[in-house]
């Protein structure tokens, strides 16, 4: 790959998407921070684009799009402004559902995946607890076999959509210690013993709403269960891939967002006679970050490049994420003191950013954690 | 009933426009491009039309480089059913642009022709009535819709143009200084759309995915016999000038005054 493969039906997706998002999520972007929540319309109209099933193949209810559709998708979310929204669907559409698409039941996804894709159900990714986050061979919840039911108890944590979800990719427990002992079921959240125990406050994206869950007896036939039994973790371990990477995308799409307003605004805004941009001090800034994220683009694509060929792609995956993600925490810091005091408003889109960042070297994974999996995967360690 | 719609391709309104040093055009390096806006409109309406007159075809022509099949691709991607490029490397302009139209419009024989009122870049505003003029059919300029954009018949679906019950014309509100006029035009006939018509609906990837089968045919200035050198010279392009900082007045009264007696407004 030297150019990512986009075609003219990337491009018309694109131009289509990008009018979607600035007419009809952008100009709400302070009202949902502000609600801690956006309508769930929003799953509905961007269904209606066909980018909730984006990727997926026609005959599940996707639109038979290609990877290279997802880089769309995550790259023009961004301009919406609001990365709470930017997160709950990205999580509706490349992060609790690809697990169905891959080992459900046609059953499981005629009843779980066809609707989440169509905006119909609100689907959340149930696998971090009050103790556990990437660390997924010590998960707690467990479900036990009792006739043809699945009793579920424990409790999940950080669960983004998780205060509306309609269902849950959940992983319990059905085994022994460790990660063979883990399984994946769809759990639906009327389920007798559920409880959505607590929003979470969180720094940023303030729009997504994110949930402690707690699960108390919780009844689910042994039908929802995805896969074999005791054989998740490999699964959530392949899915965390495609959720860092569309971590990254949109990490990448976001941080040229910055600096494109930041030279906007520095064009605008003038002190002691001249636009801020015409200082060398702020010149020499935004390039060195402009060229910083032109190479943190090209790890990204060569990473979605692996992953849409289903080559190995978790070094990269995991290095563009790191990348991406501490390079986001410069570029924000930068263009928000370009801006000055209105970068201290939030009603600029830069002081939201500067909230919301933070995630991307915290969730899907620290960079820690990163720094772990890539050290794993070179040899001399 | 078939109906024959335009669609220009055109530098993009968000794109930075700046003019060539030479002042001969505007630099074209770097410039997105995507359908006229108001020829969206146009397909739309005949969507609209199409699909409440079914059975109905509509066909969206072009006339532009080998690039411009991406906007026929656009229109077909929301719908349409299939596309004619009309294909010429260099500037065509409106005359030129009118006489291909005129021939494919006697090959394709449609009941009702379509059009943007113009297009955003260059504004001129006369491909369709001189289309309307070379074929001899009668036309409707600006065609609005009195209702706001807002309104249930706008989510309904429902086309701004009234076709009779015999569906041999149509009506067409247009806005006109402080109000609206109403025609009725025999058909086959020129209409051109204005921009509260309609809001043209998005593209969705799985029809995006779909367009990529339809038909576009290609055609050439001479293969139609029509000589598109330019009868229209751009002799000269200018930006608009650069505005100017403003000022702060300390109190109403001055503002008044200013706006009275140095920008003539009040």
């Amino acid at each position: 790959m030297i150019a990512p493969p986009f075609t003219p039906e990337h491009d018309l997706f694109r131009q289509n998407l990008r009018t979607y998002v600035e007419r009809e999520l952008a100009p709400h972007a302070l009202e949902w921070d502000e609600a801690g929540i956006f309508p769930r319309e929003v799953f509905r109209g961007l269904a209606e684009l066909g980018a909730l099933g984006v990727n997926y193949p026609e005959e599940v209810g996707g639109s038979g799009g290609d990877y290279w559709h997802v880089v769309v998708l995550a790259e023009e979310l961004v301009r919406s402004h609001n990365s709470g929204v930017n997160m709950g669907i990205l999580v509706q559409a490349q992060i609790a559902t690809p697990i169905i698409e891959e080992i459900g039941t046609a059953e499981q996804k005629r009843e779980f995946l066809a609707p989440a894709l169509a905006g119909d159900k609100i689907a959340a990714l149930g696998i971090s607890e009050p103790d556990t986050g990437s660390d997924v061979a010590n998960i707690k919840t467990t479900a036990r076999r009792v006739g043809d039911d699945y009793v579920i108890n424990g409790a999940k944590m950080w669960i983004t959509n998780g205060t509306r979800a309609d269902f849950i990719t959940l992983a319990v427990r059905t085994g022994g210690a460790g990660y063979g002992g883990i399984s994946l079921l769809t759990f639906p959240t009327d389920a007798k013993g559920f409880s959505v125990s607590k929003k979470l406050e969180k720094v940023g994206n303030l729009s997504s709403d994110t949930a402690l869950l707690f699960f108390e007896d919780c009844r689910v036939p042994v039908r929802y269960l995805l896969g074999e039994e005791d054989a998740g973790f490999y699964h959530i371990m392949t899915n965390f891939q495609g959720e860092r990477l569309v971590a990254s995308i949109g990490a990448v799409a976001g941080m040229q967002q910055m600096v494109e307003d930041a030279i906007r605004y520095g064009n605008e805004r003038g002190a002691f006679g001249k636009p801020l941009v015409k200082f060398q001090v702020w010149r020499h800034k935004l390039v060195e970050h402009l060229t910083s994220i032109e190479a943190a683009r090209w790890l990204t694509y060569r990473a979605c490049d692996l992953f849409a060929r289903k080559e190995p792609a978790v070094k990269e995956i995991s290095m563009s994420k790191l990348f991406a993600g501490d390079l986001m925490q410069r570029v924000v810091y930068d263009c928000m003191q370009l801006h000055g005091g209105m970068g201290y408003v939030v009603e600029t889109p830069i002081a939201r950013a500067f909230r919301d960042v933070r995630l991307l070297t915290i969730g899907g994974g620290t960079s820690e954690i990163m720094k772990e999996i890539i050290a794993k995967l070179v040899p001399g360690f | 009933m078939k109906i024959l719609t335009t669609v220009k391709r055109v530098e993009d309104y968000e794109s930075k426009i700046k003019v060539r040093p030479d002042q001969t055009w505007i630099v074209t390096e770097g410039v997105n491009y995507r359908a006229n806006p108001f020829d969206e409109i146009a397909v739309e309406e005949a969507l609209r039309l199409r699909d409440a007159n079914m059975p109905s075809e509509v066909v969206v022509v072009s006339v532009g480089p080998a690039a411009a099949a991406t906007e026929i691709r656009s229109g077909l991607a929301m719908g349409a059913d299939r596309g004619i490029l009309v294909k010429h490397d260099a500037f065509v302009d409106s005359d030129g642009v009118a006489r291909l139209l005129q021939k494919v419009i006697e090959q394709e024989k449609p009941d009702l022709v379509l059009m943007g009122k113009q297009a955003v870049d260059v504004d001129d505003n006369v491909a369709g009535q001189l289309v309307a003029e070379y074929l001899g059919w009668g036309q409707a300029t600006f065609a609005s819709k009195k209702e706001s954009l807002e309104s249930p018949e706008e989510k309904a679906k429902k086309p701004g143009l009234k076709l009779s019950a015999d569906k041999k014309s149509v009506q067409a509100a247009r806005e006109v200084d402080g109000g609206l006029e109403v025609l009725e035009v025999q058909l086959p006939a020129i209409v051109t759309v204005d921009l509260r018509l309609n809001v043209p609906r998005y593209a969705s990837l799985p029809n995006i995915m779909k367009a990529k089968k339809k038909p576009i045919q290609e055609l050439t200035p001479q293969g139609l016999s029509v000589d598109v050198t330019p009868k229209v010279k751009v002799l000269k392009v200018e930006p608009p000038p650069a505005r100017t900082a403003g000022i702060k007045v300390p109190d109403v009264a001055t503002l008044v005054q200013k706006l009275h007696a140095e920008a003539k407004v009040i």
